[in-house]
């Protein structure tokens, strides 16, 4: 039976009889067992309905309980990133709290503000900063009540362990005493004194994460995990080639099945069931015949692709001088282009999400890095008010962006609504890399000569890059767009075009980027977006210079870098590595020496990284040995926990420049399995040496993205100082070392 | 049809309508094991690691038909949070987990290794591992934790 919820069926207005879809399904599931008390005790319980979720209100952030316990709301996520135990050190030093008083609530769309989607390395750099304020102010607060209450003046009094404490007499009033069960009922004052790093008891130490003990036991509840009462699972099956439409279903072909109900709307289609293991043989074996048309330029095709493709404008990013002229009377200018290719997420685990849609109102179990934004995304969908949808986070599987998380979602709204039951959708392995948004491709020619002196002397960027649609609430969803619910059109890509010259370039320097109105396959935002491609461009370019002008590429750096904080960086990597002065390529015994640094944005995070490798010239395979990392973040809120970014910006980021690109036909996706889309693997791993800068008198910036920009330019530069071979595509894979190898 | 499985120490009976069923979801619908992830059922990354008979095996791979007669233990059968393993006491010290997704596997397969091997090197450790895939990039502080699990420091 094929439940067609298509507004012109030709099945016919098939009007939803759940009861018979009950009843075979109870009659079909014996042995079917509904899961209870774990899922449901897990679900969050509701701490303090009804409370404000207004950002500029201390009431949304913190509920101190008559228990001596706080909870923290946090519009923002820990998507395996370390927030978890970074908020509570915050909160519980601005407050004078034990951090184990503190539950720390994430994403709750019912429970947090909306602090905006979990992206751009921004958790501790503004999330975190926001609720410090918010805890700063609570305890002035706190402090103003405990004066009145003594009737003192308020200096000599502290915040500690939840008391207000008079530091003379050491007479101490509990929070709870002092609040009497209120809410504080109070703006956040961004005025309120934050606690001097030197007195910090709780921030700037490398404390345990709260969920690596669960993590490693298999008791931490992942959204993969949760099991909601009267659930059922479901599958999405997608078509063939990226537009295409159903043309027939072959019922029969699952005949065999008898626990399984097919749910068409339009060209979305999926199969449902109480078994996960039917669902899956399902979708394997429904005979479903597509629409196919070609409208893909191939992976292989993309850049000249980029080239051509309709444009919706050139825009000047930067302009200082005249590079042109400048370029024109230098002495021997070069150029050269690079390309970046789509790259998937690549989630561990494909995505899942949970949707149980009522009449009035529907609730959500998501891993999405964007809850607040998914509740909107949701509620139009289902044609709710935002307000009749709560969407509740759980831990994914890493997602490093927007991966197919917000899809799964809507996934299961769609089939939930159908049918009137909770559902269950997990995306396969084929989903995850075949439908996920992908990383945009990115494309840049750059120009540039050397002054005799080894100054930047005259510096052109050209990019091509997919333009952003202003405005866009989300990327359209794959459901939904099958499904015939109208979205909003355009794309999303995060903000690629930033970090596109070098910091040493100081005049005669242009910046410009033919924006492209479309992206061969949906795009998104994937891990530090653009910067990584841009990066690896510009400063692979500088090197590039270097060589040809016989120069060390790390003293045409310094001797152009005025930030001290960039200069520390660099200097710090030269001193690690023992950097020695000389041109590249070196090509000792096939081994290399690369360099490449950044200036996260132009306004965050420092990073230099050095790289040691060897080329094997048999099988053009590159060996990384040893990577060193110099890192500034500002103030860090512990440091274990930025170490540990660190170095998954560093391992992650070589895995997508030596191995990653998404295949593509005219059709559709072709690398969909961890054969065809490799990964980085243990074999692989390098030594690594980081030392983090520690800046306690300085706002914390984020640790989530910018070591990945400096990765994949240290590592072509470390490859072309072993043999003098120069790479400019991502992925660095055999082929083309072996090309770069016979132009060398 | 019914299926005895020993799992964890306990017999457990469970209803599968088919035996090609993949263990993997025996394990978490039935049984409610999660530990066990799901992450492409095509035996690439190793998320769905159990122990079957001391060896590291990938659940998605071997069916319920053929995991009956079977020693099954899943991570929470190798410790618990009062009582962890000392593979598990080694990721935790090390912090070895970022997402912890692929953490599950890399538990199960370290603590393989240790049966065979109380004094792996680290490029033992890289072998061993070398099926087990990691998305986030915690590959260094696995192999720190899998190296004091087995009592050694990294070289």
């Amino acid at each position: 039976m094929i439940l067609d919820k298509s507004p012109n069926s030709s099945h016919g207005s098939y009007t939803l009889d759940r009861r018979s879809f009950l009843q075979s399904g109870v009659a079909l599931i014996v042995g079917f067992s509904i899961k209870d008390s774990k899922a449901q005790q897990r679900s969050t319980p509701d701490l303090q309905p009804g409370k404000t979720l207004k950002i500029d209100e201390v009431d949304a952030f913190l509920a101190l309980q008559p228990d001596g316990s706080a909870t923290v709301y946090c519009g923002k996520v820990d998507l395996g990133t370390g927030l978890r135990i970074a908020i509570p050190q915050m909160v519980a030093e601005e407050l004078g709290l034990q951090l184990s008083a503190i539950t720390l609530i994430e994403g709750d769309t019912a429970l947090t503000p909306d602090q905006g989607p979990t992206a751009g390395s921004s958790g501790i750099m503004r999330g975190g900063v926001q609720i410090r304020q918010a805890a700063a102010t609570a305890r002035e607060a706190l402090i103003g009540l405990a004066a009145q209450h003594w009737n003192i003046p308020r200096e000599g009094l502290v915040c500690n362990e939840g008391h207000v404490v008079n530091k003379s007499t050491n007479a101490r009033l509990s929070f709870a005493t002092l609040l009497q069960g209120k809410r504080f009922t109070l703006k956040v004052d961004e005025k309120a004194p934050l606690k001097n790093p030197k007195d910090y008891a709780l921030v700037g130490k490398p404390l345990p994460r709260p969920d690596i003990a669960a993590k490693v036991s298999g008791l931490h509840p992942y959204m993969h995990d949760v099991k909601i009462k009267d659930m059922l699972h479901a599958r999405v099956i997608r078509p063939k080639s990226i537009s295409g439409k159903i043309t027939s279903i072959d019922e029969k072909s699952i005949a065999f099945l008898t626990d399984v109900q097919i749910v068409k709307i339009n060209d979305f289609l999926a199969v449902v069931s109480p078994d996960e293991w039917s669902v899956i043989r399902a979708a394997r074996h429904l005979k479903v015949e597509w629409s196919q048309k070609p409208s893909l330029p191939g992976h292989q095709g993309v850049k000249s692709w980029m080239v051509q493709a309709e444009k919706s404008g050139m825009e000047v990013l930067v302009q200082k001088g005249e590079s042109a002229k400048a370029l024109e009377q230098s002495s021997n200018p070069i150029s050269a282009t690079y390309y970046w290719p789509l790259q998937s997420h690549a989630s561990m685990g494909p995505s899942c999400g949970i949707a149980d849609v009522r009449t009035d109102g529907a609730t959500i179990w998501s891993a999405s890095q964007a809850t607040h934004r998914l509740r909107g995304v949701c509620a139009r969908i289902l044609g709710f008010q935002p307000e009749q949808v709560r969407v509740i986070y759980r831990d994914g599987s890493g997602c490093y962006g927007t991966n197919g998380h917000d899809d799964v979602c809507a996934d299961a709204a769609l089939i939930s609504k159908a049918i009137g039951r909770p559902v269950r959708v997990q995306w396969s392995r084929e989903d995850e890399l075949g439908w996920d948004p992908k990383g945009p491709p990115q494309l840049l020619t750059m120009r540039g000569a050397l002054d005799e002196k080894g100054h930047l002397d005259g510096w052109e960027t050209d990019m091509w890059l997919p333009k952003a649609t202003a405005s866009l609430p989300n990327i359209p969803l794959l459901g939904p767009e099958a499904a015939g619910i109208p979205q909003q059109q355009g794309i999303s890509t995060g903000l690629i075009s930033q970090n596109a010259h070098p910091p040493y370039a100081h005049t005669n320097l242009t910046v410009k980027v033919n924006w492209l109105k479309e992206s061969p396959l949906r795009p998104s935002n994937i891990r530090a977006p653009g910067k990584i491609a841009n990066s690896f461009a510009v400063e692979s370019f500088v090197d590039e210079l270097a060589a040809h002008y016989q120069r060390d590429p790390l003293s045409i750096r310094l001797q152009g870098l005025t930030d001290t904080r960039g200069v520390a960086v660099c200097k710090k990597v030269a001193e690690l590595m023992q950097w020695k002065t000389r041109p590249s390529p070196v090509k000792q015994g096939n081994k290399g020496r690369g360099f490449s640094y950044v200036h996260y944005k132009f306004n965050e995070t420092y990073v230099a990284i050095g790289m040691e490798v060897e080329v094997d010239r048999q099988s053009y395979m590159v060996k990384v040995n040893k990577i060193y990392c110099a890192h500034d973040c500002g103030l860090m809120i512990n440091p274990d926990a930025t170490r540990q970014q660190v170095e998954g910006n560093i391992l992650q980021t070589l895995s997508r420049t030596l191995f990653e690109e998404t295949q593509f036909d005219q059709y559709k996706v072709t690398s969909t399995d961890w054969q065809t889309y490799p990964l980085l693997t243990f074999p692989d791993v390098p030594e690594l040496v980081i030392a983090l800068l520690d800046q306690p008198h300085l706002p914390p910036l984020g640790a989530g993205e910018a070591a990945c920009a400096a990765v994949p330019a240290a590592l072509a530069n470390a490859i072309f100082d072993a043999c003098g071979a120069r790479l400019r595509e991502v992925p660095f894979t055999p082929d083309r070392l072996k090309a770069a190898l016979l132009k060398a | 049809m019914l299926y005895k499985l020993n799992v964890n120490g306990l017999t457990r009976d469970v209803n599968s309508n088919d035996p090609e069923q993949p263990l993997l979801y025996v394990l978490r619908n039935n049984l409610d094991l999660t530990g066990a992830k799901f992450g492409c059922g095509l035996g690439q990354c190793g998320a769905c690691s159990v122990l079957i008979d001391d060896e590291a095996t990938r659940s998605c791979q071997i069916t319920v038909a053929q995991a009956v007669g079977k020693k099954i233990v899943t991570l929470e059968g190798i410790g618990s949070l009062d009582k962890p393993h000392a593979v598990q006491s080694a990721f935790i010290k090390e912090q070895a987990a970022q997402c912890g997704y692929c953490a599950n596997g890399m538990v199960v397969s370290v603590v393989a290794l240790l049966k065979k091997h109380t004094k792996p090197s680290l490029d033992d450790i890289k072998q061993a591992l070398s099926a087990n895939l990691c998305r986030c990039g915690t590959h260094d502080r696995i192999l720190r934790a899998a190296m004091r699990a087995s009592g050694q420091v990294m070289p």
